[in-house]
């Protein structure tokens, strides 16, 4: 399956073309819009903040291939701050594309960044999210995402209160670790990325 | 919760990891992305590659490393190791390091730790502090840097840094435990998580270094010399009632 990662300046993309790669998809790394809006799963990954990945996002018109492709339903997935893109003001500065409500705030526990491997409490039944209740995965991040509608919300972790890690609604996902350095579950989530892109 | 990690710190020379950080006396112990696929089955948290030639030969052969080990490894990993200026860590990141620590040149120009975290986000930004006797040294603990090692962890901190690896001289190759008032002082005074490294013996040592504040700690010859070991030592320390990844 084809999968393209939306390549707008926000660092190296070749961790996570690796391992969608390993999951079974067939990866390219793109500025294209035309390609960002049609093909059949989009990732945005990318490291850095907010304020300076949704400049890039607008730069390269890649924003607007984004919403174009999200009001079509076709399938998105967000990783680390792509997850974040997907939601609104963040309060390291900067304002994501609001296809998701609610803000990006800073994480409140006596350890920020929330570095390294955390279990999943998995909140309700979502294809993303197949097979990884209780699992380890691996965040690094000082915000999070504080959804307006719980509904969006499929798993959770702890540390200093409740952290969203994985959001879904319709064809739009999110998760807030890193699956590509997350080992077997890891892979696991991209699997099931992967298996309900080919269903949407 | 947050797990504690136990990570494999590897050095690297030429492309190669290598035992000891002696230049006269290095002994291959072979192919990098090999031995780090391996850590990694067993059970690493994550990985800590320290490049010990950077300043001799060029970072060429790391540069080709990170890029092999960023598309193979499935856990996080760090590189270091004479890490020269910004254009010198940024070449890091973008060859694709999950992290970055940089030691001197930061302790030189900690505005470099602050472009790092606008550019890659203080999560990718670790600041390496080693220290004899409570103070800063840099060139592999040879020269003494007049400043208290809590003083300048709180800086770094505030400068941008997300990590701190904080590495004791003196309890260094010893393998009889961590400097633990040290690791408890930079513990206390920062919000980032802090990487106690430096004298790791047994499993035990892992976790008096976790009891004062550590959130993850460096182990190295104890399993180099036989990596089995390395899933003993996470269930010694489960055993021990520490939450760990098995």
């Amino acid at each position: 399956m084809r999968v393209v990662l939306a390549d707008y300046g926000a660092g190296n993309l070749r961790s996570v073309a690796s391992a969608l790669a390993r999951a079974g998809a067939e990866p390219s790394i793109t500025t294209d819009a035309k390609a960002v809006r049609e093909a059949p799963l989009a990732v945005i990954a990318g490291v850095g903040h907010v304020e300076s990945a949704s400049r890039g996002l607008a730069a390269t018109g890649l924003d607007e291939a984004i919403r174009e492709r999200v009001a079509e339903g076709r399938p998105m997935l967000g990783i680390c701050v792509g997850m974040q893109l997907l939601f609104g003001e963040s309060d390291e500065g900067g304002c994501g594309l609001e296809i998701l409500g609610g803000p990006v705030c800073r994480v409140k526990a006596t350890r920020v960044p929330h570095m390294g491997w955390n279990n999943l409490s998995v909140t309700q039944p979502s294809p993303l999210v197949y097979g990884i209740e209780g699992e380890d995965v691996y965040f690094a991040h000082s915000y999070a995402v504080e959804p307006t509608d719980d509904r969006v919300v499929v798993a959770v972790a702890d540390h200093g209160g409740r952290i969203v890690a994985a959001v879904q609604r319709g064809a739009v996902a999110g998760v807030q670790f890193h699956p590509e350095r997350s080992a077997l579950a890891g892979a696991r989530v991209l699997e099931n990325v992967l298996a309900w892109s080919r269903s949407a | 919760m947050v797990k504690k990690r136990v990570i494999p710190c590897l050095d690297v020379a030429g492309g190669r990891v290598v035992k000891g950080v002696n230049f006269v006396d290095l002994r291959e112990m072979g192919e990098p992305i090999a031995l780090a696929t391996r850590y990694s089955e067993l059970g690493a948290d994550e990985l800590v590659f320290l490049d010990i030639t950077a300043t001799l030969e060029g970072r060429g052969p790391i540069l080709d490393l990170i890029e092999r080990a960023a598309a193979e490894l499935t856990i996080p990993f760090t590189v270091g190791g004479g890490v020269t200026g910004l254009d010198d860590a940024r070449s890091l990141l973008r060859a694709g390091a999950d992290k970055v620590a940089v030691n001197r040149a930061a302790f030189d120009d900690p505005s470099i730790l602050t472009a790092l975290a606008d550019e890659f986000g203080s999560q990718a930004v670790v600041c390496a502090i080693d220290a004899r006797g409570g103070e800063v040294v840099t060139h592999a603990g040879k020269t003494p840097r007049g400043r208290d090692a809590v003083d300048w962890a709180v800086e770094a901190v505030t400068r941008g840094a997300g990590e701190l690896l904080v590495t004791s001289i003196d309890t260094d190759g010893t393998r009889q435990g961590y400097d633990l008032p040290l690791t408890r002082a930079v513990a206390a005074a920062v919000e980032v998580p802090v990487i106690a490294s430096g004298g790791a013996g047994e499993a035990r040592h892992l976790a008096e270094a976790f009891e004062v504040g550590a959130e993850a700690a460096i182990i190295a010859s104890i399993v180099h010399e036989r990596p089995e070991r390395l899933p003993e030592l996470k269930a010694e320390l489960k055993e021990m009632g520490w939450n760990v990844r098995t």
